[in-house]
């Protein structure tokens, strides 16, 4: 198929940046979104032009690196995958699509698509660990039995690939679901009891100096995550903080 | 040739760890605040270890190419870790896992190592639980077990298909502890480009902060790589685009032997090639061989109907398909270890069976395994003659819940839907088991400079076993570096804080610089991929899953020519001092054209075939892998010279006191 790309383009953080128009042709409905992207940056080198840059690692949507908001939606069309696991076969021959980066105040980009997400890792590290040394000398792994359910939700909070879509996706620029996600899956297991309060409270206060915004109960970010963290967790993290102050 | 001492210590197996934690020098904690310890890679053995050093006291500097620590490639392991728990009661052991990994790796491996790795499995599991690690549970809470490839116990543990996320998580949680603590400075965004040696000890590193293009000189008074594998040397594996041995090769050529390069292990679980345009292949996780059967059509005129789309798999009876993996391996089917399972798909393949248009893939099916365990639901519900696609309906929902992730992996990739018809699968480049030569204490033959996980070469031999990657990454992390390092850190308590602008330093950066502005004017007219295709072509052709002498000396050359053209024809976009991706991969390939050599001279060297390393020279009438221990039981480590070609090599002597050596038979 052919098709009409119009990408932003932005040469470093302190550039403004425009939308540039570029034309691939001969792409296979089998390729991957990125493979197509690849396909373009191939061109341009050829051209002696510079390729775009974009931020990408695995290839199998688990490493959390790929971040194109695609025809406005954070990885595009489909439900349920990154970037780079979006297949060609979702547009049609002679479609103009859309790439951008992610927009968020707390995600500044640093070169065409590719967006700083650290603040992400600083809220982490403002809490968002059970504080045990690696000794190897904690009690057996049997020894406390966690129920089923619990260990299951806690598992689907920690599927969190920290890409951001959901900051990407929120016209709020609000990362709950994000940060609910980690203090979600703490909270739902018997060894995160011992700092509950005080990880929510400096993991919320760390998310909010880092400026993204408040949730409005929207759902976006449920929708575009790929990997469909639940917003439940961000009703769960409300109740959480909620019981930390008093 | 010279012989090299892996300074084992002495004494049965089972107390050599002990005794040697006992022995080895300590730093006291007051002291370990003066000492500075640098970390590459942010994985599961990098970040591990970067944690543990920190919580131990050391000043750690950690680094990692990607944007955050937390995208290591170890995230994209999928089916497991293994530990000697013996949950199950199924007779595990420390000694059945090391006697596995030892036998799986098909006596190519260190015997004290293996030992050391199942002795810590167990503690791993333990640490991994008090971290807040999700492993998957039955309903009482316990913790569950999966089985995996070339074992007969059920000792994995997962995470759905996503262990190594979880894993890599509980590492990064560790890290950010310290990171928040000042503990550990961490580098994102920055790549190690050079080691640096002062008086013949790694003293530090170069690394250029891939944002803004700028060199960095960083010391410290050791050295630790957890940069990884190298299989992207084959330009098509399924590590992840950014996985390189640049750091690893930067080490080899100040000095660190580099064992036996061409251990390389082929999946044989892995969606097939799709085109020319494909960067990268997807595995599917072993664990899926718990539950699917391998099989391709018994008669030739079948394969044809399925190539043309005249009929589908489904059609074909049970006795019109060959499961050929149950038909030649009937104690171990479709769970033989990875090396086994690839090299049979490849002989049906070559024999002109296999499914695909290019003829190269075999079915994975799920069907079995969805009716027997439609037909176990169906009991437990108490449902009086269900009907088949009743059975079929709760099967596929347990398989859902067992693999579902992976099957919608699968479903998007390939636009087939594995719950109806079976995945097609095909082997593809998944793990490299050489890497730098480590002593027991995995320091490198470079004073100061260790290697850890992947990127060393001595716990899975000439083939690994599934879930044994991220159990030896953990471990080397965790709990075996933080005390073997202080054994030579103990000689750097007065040593005060390593200088980053003495004269090595300064060349180190020079000479790096030099070669980044080189690549930046070559101003050539081919890009980097273009290369790297070309090199993982004459790698996958000439020394994938089959070697042969001819076809190595020709690769050899090959490789020479291409790395020739490469240095005069690259065209890098861009400029030094800003972003740019292109420059990042020139070098990474650069790397790479010089250990593809390396590579196929130390396959060629080893006229035996052991593990994942198949010689057509050497093989039994059945054509299995077939081995020579009177020449070739030892660990080849080479010695950089100046070029590929004229690296030397040292041998290790693999002694094996408390294993027989067999013939691996899994019949």
């Amino acid at each position: 198929m052919n098709l009409t790309l119009k990408i932003w383009r932005q040469k470093e953080a302190k550039a403004s940046g425009s939308m540039e128009t570029y034309k691939v042709s001969e792409i296979s409905e089998h390729m991957s979104f990125l493979e197509m992207m690849d396909v373009l940056n191939e061109q341009l080198i050829n051209e002696g032009k510079e390729p775009i840059a974009f931020d990408h690692d695995c290839r199998e949507g688990i490493c959390g690196s790929c971040s194109m908001y695609i025809n406005g939606e954070p990885h595009g069309p489909d439900r349920g995958v990154t970037t780079c696991q979006l297949h060609m076969r979702k547009f049609k021959d002679g479609d103009t699509i859309h790439i951008e980066p992610w927009r968020a105040a707390s995600f500044p980009v640093i070169k065409d698509l590719v967006v700083d997400r650290s603040a992400f890792d600083r809220i982490i590290q403002s809490g968002g660990y059970v504080s045990v040394n690696t000794s190897g000398n904690s009690q057996d792994a049997n020894a406390i039995p966690i129920p089923k359910e619990d260990a299951d939700n806690a598992f689907d909070a920690a599927t969190c690939i920290g890409c951001g879509a959901c900051v990407a996706a929120c016209k709020n620029s609000s990362a709950m679901l994000f940060v609910s996600a980690k203090v979600s899956q703490l909270a739902l297991l018997p060894q995160g009891q011992v700092e509950r309060k005080e990880r929510v409270l400096s993991m919320v206060d760390q998310m909010d100096t880092e400026g993204f915004g408040n949730c409005s109960n929207t759902g976006a970010c449920e929708i575009e995550c790929p990997k469909g963290i639940s917003l439940d967790n961000i009703a769960r993290m409300n109740r959480e903080l909620l019981s930390a102050k008093i | 040739m010279s012989t090299l001492d892996s300074k084992t210590p002495a004494g049965p197996i089972k107390d050599k760890w002990t005794n040697h934690k006992s022995n080895i020098n300590v730093v006291n904690p007051a002291n370990k605040r003066l000492i500075d310890v640098i970390v590459v890679g942010s994985g599961l053995a990098g970040g591990a270890a970067a944690a543990s050093l920190a919580e131990l006291g050391y000043n750690v500097k950690c680094f990692c190419f990607q944007d955050t620590p937390r995208r290591a490639h170890s995230i994209a392991a999928q089916g497991g870790i293994n530990a000697a728990k013996n949950y199950q009661n199924d007779g595990d052991s420390i000694y059945r896992l090391f006697y596995d990994t030892v036998k799986g790796g098909d006596y190519r491996s260190r015997e004290s190592n293996v030992y050391r790795l199942a002795e810590v499995s167990a503690n791993i599991i333990d640490q991994c639980v008090a971290q807040g690690v999700p492993f998957a549970r039955e309903y009482g809470g316990l913790l569950d077990n999966r089985s995996f490839g070339g074992v007969l116990v059920s000792r994995t543990f997962y995470a759905k298909g996503q262990t190594g996320q979880q894993l890599l998580l509980g590492a990064y949680s560790a890290m950010s502890r310290q990171i928040n603590k000042g503990k550990i400075k961490m580098y994102n965004r920055h790549e190690m480009l050079e080691l640096v040696l002062v008086d013949g000890k790694a003293r530090g590193i170069i690394a250029r902060n891939l944002v803004t293009g700028e060199l960095e000189r960083h010391s410290a008074h050791a050295v630790v790589l957890g940069s990884g594998g190298y299989g992207n040397v084959f330009y098509l594996s399924t590590n992840a685009m950014g996985s390189n041995v640049t750091a690893a090769w930067r080490a080899h050529r100040k000095g660190a032997y580099f064992a036996n390069p061409c251990y390389t292990q082929i999946h044989p679980t892995c969606i097939p090639r799709s085109g020319d345009y494909q960067a990268k292949l997807t595995l599917m996780s072993e664990s899926l061989r718990n539950d699917g059967r391998i099989w391709v059509p018994k008669s030739k005129e079948n394969v044809e109907a399925i190539r043309s789309g005249k009929k589908k798999p489904i059609d074909l009876s049970a006795d019109e398909r060959d499961y050929y993996l149950e038909r030649r391996y009937p104690a171990f089917g479709n769970l033989v270890p990875r090396d086994v399972a690839s090299r049979a798909a490849k002989e049906r393949c070559d024999a002109g069976y296999g499914v695909n248009e290019t003829g190269e893939a075999v079915y994975l099916d799920f069907s079995s395994a969805i009716m027997r365990y439609g037909q176990e639901k169906a009991n437990i519900l108490h449902l009086e003659n269900p009907s088949k696609e009743k059975i079929r309906e709760l099967g596929e929902g347990v398989i859902e819940s067992k693999y579902g992730n992976l099957f919608q992996m699968y479903e998007k990739i390939t636009d087939d839907n594995p719950y109806k018809t079976p995945m097609m699968i095909y082997p593809a480049v998944h793990y490299t088991m050489g890497g730098l030569w480590v002593d027991y204490n995995l320091m490198t033959t470079v004073p100061g400079c260790f290697a850890a996980g992947e990127a060393n070469f001595s716990d899975h031999g000439a083939n690994r076993l599934g879930a044994s990657a991220l159990m030896q990454g953990l471990a080397d992390g965790y709990f075996v570096l933080p005390y073997t390092i202080g054994d030579f850190l103990a000689d750097d308590i007065r040593t005060g804080p390593i200088a980053n602008d003495s004269p090595e330093f300064l060349e180190a950066e020079k000479e790096t610089k030099n070669r980044l502005d080189a690549l930046i004017n070559n101003k050539g007219t081919k890009s980097v991929d273009h290369f790297h295709k070309r090199l993982g072509k004459v790698m996958w052709n000439q020394v994938g899953m089959a070697r042969n002498g001819p076809g190595l000396k020709e690769a050899i050359s090959e490789i020479q020519k291409i790395r020739e053209e490469f240095y005069k024809d690259v065209f890098v976009p861009g400029t030094t001092n800003e972003f740019n991706p292109e420059l990042e991969k020139a070098t990474r390939v650069a790397d790479f054209l010089e250990l593809g050599e390396l590579f196929a001279q130390d396959a060629l060297e080893r006229e035996e075939s052991c593990g994942g390393h198949f010689r057509e020279e050497s093989q039994t009438e059945e054509g299995e892998a077939l081995r020579n221990d009177k020449d070739y039981a030892y660990a080849a480590a080479w010695e950089w010279t100046g070029t590929p070609r004229g690296s030397k090599m040292h041998k290790e002597e693999l002694t094996f006191n408390d294993i027989e050596l067999k013939q691996r038979s899994y019949k």
